[in-house]
């Protein structure tokens, strides 16, 4: 269990009825990578889970694990192991023997099950907790129970359907780092599902966003971040600003957009667009509002934007201040809390500029709905 | 001290006019419809038959006598023991016992499918079809029983016809008749419970032991059986305790040879009209299978708390 074993989707399409749930998937996960799927609800990723655990077959394409073809395995048979998202411990069941399950199967004796159970109860720090009842545990234990009694079954694929999403923010936060430590401890793949762009960026090496059963982009979560591939990704991952316009120059990697509403702006045309884009098509531009900087830029550089203070909220580690620019466009801008009592006055005018690499261009596509 | 707190909360909940209400429906259905005839049956036979004459006279006295009378028959008999009454007693509750047992066999995958198929239409069917027969009068129900097995009715019918057996086969007096028709008296008390509770049961957990590695015969033993116990210690009780009580089908259905207990507590009360025996018949009766549902409940582990899940 070191180098961890890959799991890759071929072609695959999930169909039910006229339905198309997941459509054309194409995914290699290294092995012993933290993988996770990262969409809105209703967008595939949990089917796909599903299918990888075999639960669900595929209605076209292929899914391997380790280079084997997984067709006609069932999940019993599968060496792969589900969290699912509300956990379904056994509530029956005591804390040992929901971790042993997986060994009670294999025809293991009860002293060799209690003493495996003893030394994941250890790797969770919840040593002497295994004679309880899993009701008898807080939310957190009870995760970790989940965990320990996936890795009980030494599986080569830990698949984990949103497990975190019922637990408190502050429990949330340190299950994630727990997680991941898990997770380099084992060394095994990790294939995780979530809504939460927070997850997914924090634990993950590679992060595929999807949206309505396609997936938009694989990548590691800093590039997903910095270089979203389309107007969906920008807008799912993150926060951002959004100018829609057409594009009226291109520079290389470079090109001018001219917005409705904002004057002509420049910004650098994401990676996988560069070459691809024509003056005259329909153009989105994003700047993260931590891009956005007070002040001007020279007149020429086309990265000034003036705007009108609406509102301004304190965050704590930072401000968030929400202006309308020209022709109503809203606009959001995030100053850092570097000890000011404000950032600005409502109605102030404000002249905002950017680093044009910062924001990026690509065609027009659907966004994140709100 | 906490009851009154009960109380004071009950009444906060409900209102004085709604709270006396429900607690006088209750009152009077535990007390006046339950616990007092149930008294005067148990006072009933614990005195001897008289004639209206001597009530309250010098030999109306509480006596074990009826109860001696089911042990060791009527005094001055041949036999020690009254072996024809306690054979039959027996023979009830051993009957009854079996019916319960084939109806948790056959209501289990039954209860498992109409659980687990999360309500769709054709399931929702299928409880209606189950139910639109329990329209029909129990009584009823018993004699289209008792036509069916009958010499010439559909099955022996059926089974001349394909050549199975070439004379009628006499399942009124072998009593098959008897368990059919017990079986089917009360077969929905034991697949509504076991529904209810199986449908409580979160896919998620057989999807997890499945995963796992879990075959279905252990996914059943370990996850959903005993998730279903209590479901099916409470129709196991209703099954049982109404089975072994039961009239309708012993008179309608029953062989002539072979009684069901019931039949001599009505034959005390109705034929004989000695109240007194049967009276003694049935607390013998309704001890026994509380007593035997109580002890099979510890056996098996079930609290009495679950069972009114």
């Amino acid at each position: 269990m070191s180098s961890g074993v890959a799991v890759d989707l071929e072609n695959v399409w999930i169909k039910f009825g006229d339905f198309v749930a997941v459509r054309e998937a194409n995914v290699s996960i290294n092995g012993g990578d933290f993988f996770s799927f990262l969409g809105p609800s209703g967008c595939g990723k949990t089917t796909i889970l599903r299918a990888v655990s075999g639960f669900l077959d595929p209605s076209e394409g292929r899914v391997l694990i380790g280079g084997n073809d997984m067709a006609g395995i069932g999940p019993n048979k599968r060496p792969t192991a589900l969290i699912f998202q509300n956990l379904a411990l056994f509530p029956l069941m005591k804390v040992w023997e929901n971790i042993a399950f997986s060994m009670e199967v294999t025809g293991a004796s009860a002293g060799e099950r209690r003493k495996r159970a003893d030394e994941l109860l250890d790797m969770i720090a919840l040593e002497g907790q295994g004679d309880k009842l899993p009701s008898e545990l807080s939310g957190g234990q009870k995760q970790r129970v989940a965990i320990a009694r996936a890795l009980c079954a030494n599986p080569d694929v830990l698949l984990l359907d949103e497990p975190l999403s019922a637990l408190d923010l502050k429990l949330r936060q340190h299950m994630r780092t727990e997680l991941r430590e898990i997770q380099q401890r084992v060394g095994i793949t990790f294939i995780y599902i979530t809504h939460d762009q927070g997850e997914a960026l924090t634990m993950s090496d590679n992060v595929a966003v999807m949206k309505a059963g396609v997936i938009d982009q694989i990548d590691s979560g800093h590039n997903i971040y910095d270089h979203p591939s389309t107007p969906f990704v920008a807008s799912f991952v993150g926060e951002n600003n959004v100018f829609r316009g057409k594009v009226s120059a291109v520079n290389g990697n470079e090109a001018v957009i001219s917005t409705n509403r904002s004057g002509d702006l420049l910004a650098r045309i994401t990676p996988t667009q560069v070459g691809k884009m024509n003056v005259g098509d329909d153009a989105m531009m994003f700047i993260r509002p931590e891009a956005l900087e007070l002040g001007e830029a020279k007149p020429s550089a086309k990265t000034t934007i003036s705007a009108n203070v609406i509102n301004e909220e304190f965050e704590g580690n930072s401000f968030s201040v929400f202006l309308e620019g020209d022709g109503g466009k809203s606009i959001k801008m995030s100053v850092p809390n570097l000890g000011q009592d404000n950032i600005s006055a409502r109605g102030e005018n404000l002249s905002l500029h950017y680093d044009a690499s910062n924001a990026v261009i690509m065609p027009a596509g659907d966004l994140a709905s709100e | 001290m906490k009851n009154n707190m009960i109380f004071a909360q009950f009444f906060k909940n409900n209102g004085l006019m709604m709270g006396s209400l429900l607690i006088g429906l209750v009152g009077f259905w535990v007390i006046v419809l339950v616990i007092l005839p149930q008294l005067s049956m148990l006072d009933y036979s614990f005195r001897y038959n008289l004639p209206p004459a001597e009530l309250g006279g010098p030999k109306d006295v509480y006596t074990l006598h009826n109860y001696k009378h089911l042990l060791y028959g009527a005094e001055g008999s041949s036999g020690t023991y009254n072996t024809v009454d306690l054979m039959v007693f027996v023979r009830t509750i051993i009957a009854a016992m079996l019916v319960t047992i084939a109806n948790i066999l056959m209501c289990y995958p039954l209860a498992y499918y109409l659980g687990q198929s999360k309500g769709s239409g054709f399931v929702r069917l299928l409880v209606v079809l189950l139910i639109i027969p329990y329209w029909i009068n129990e009584i009823l129900r018993a004699f289209a029983l008792r036509i069916i097995f009958g010499d010439s009715g559909l099955i022996n019918e059926v089974l001349m016809l394909t050549h199975l057996t070439t004379e009628p086969i006499d399942f009124i007096r072998q009593d098959i008749a008897l368990y059919a028709g017990l079986g089917y008296a009360y077969i929905l008390l034991m697949l509504f419970p076991m529904y209810n509770v199986i449908e409580s049961l979160d896919r998620n957990q057989i999807e997890a032991a499945r995963d796992m590695g879990a075959s279905w015969a252990r996914i059943h033993r370990r996850i959903v059986i005993p998730h279903a116990k209590p479901g099916i210690a409470s129709g196991a009780t209703m099954v049982f305790m109404l089975s072994a009580g039961a009239l309708a089908a012993p008179q309608v259905l029953g062989g002539p040879s072979s009684l069901w207990f019931t039949q001599l507590v009505y034959q005390w009360f109705n034929d004989s009209l000695n109240w007194q025996q049967g009276a003694a018949y049935a607390m013998v009766l309704l001890l026994s299978t509380i007593l035997i549902v109580l002890t099979l409940m510890r056996v098996f582990k079930v609290n009495m708390g679950d069972i009114g899940k």
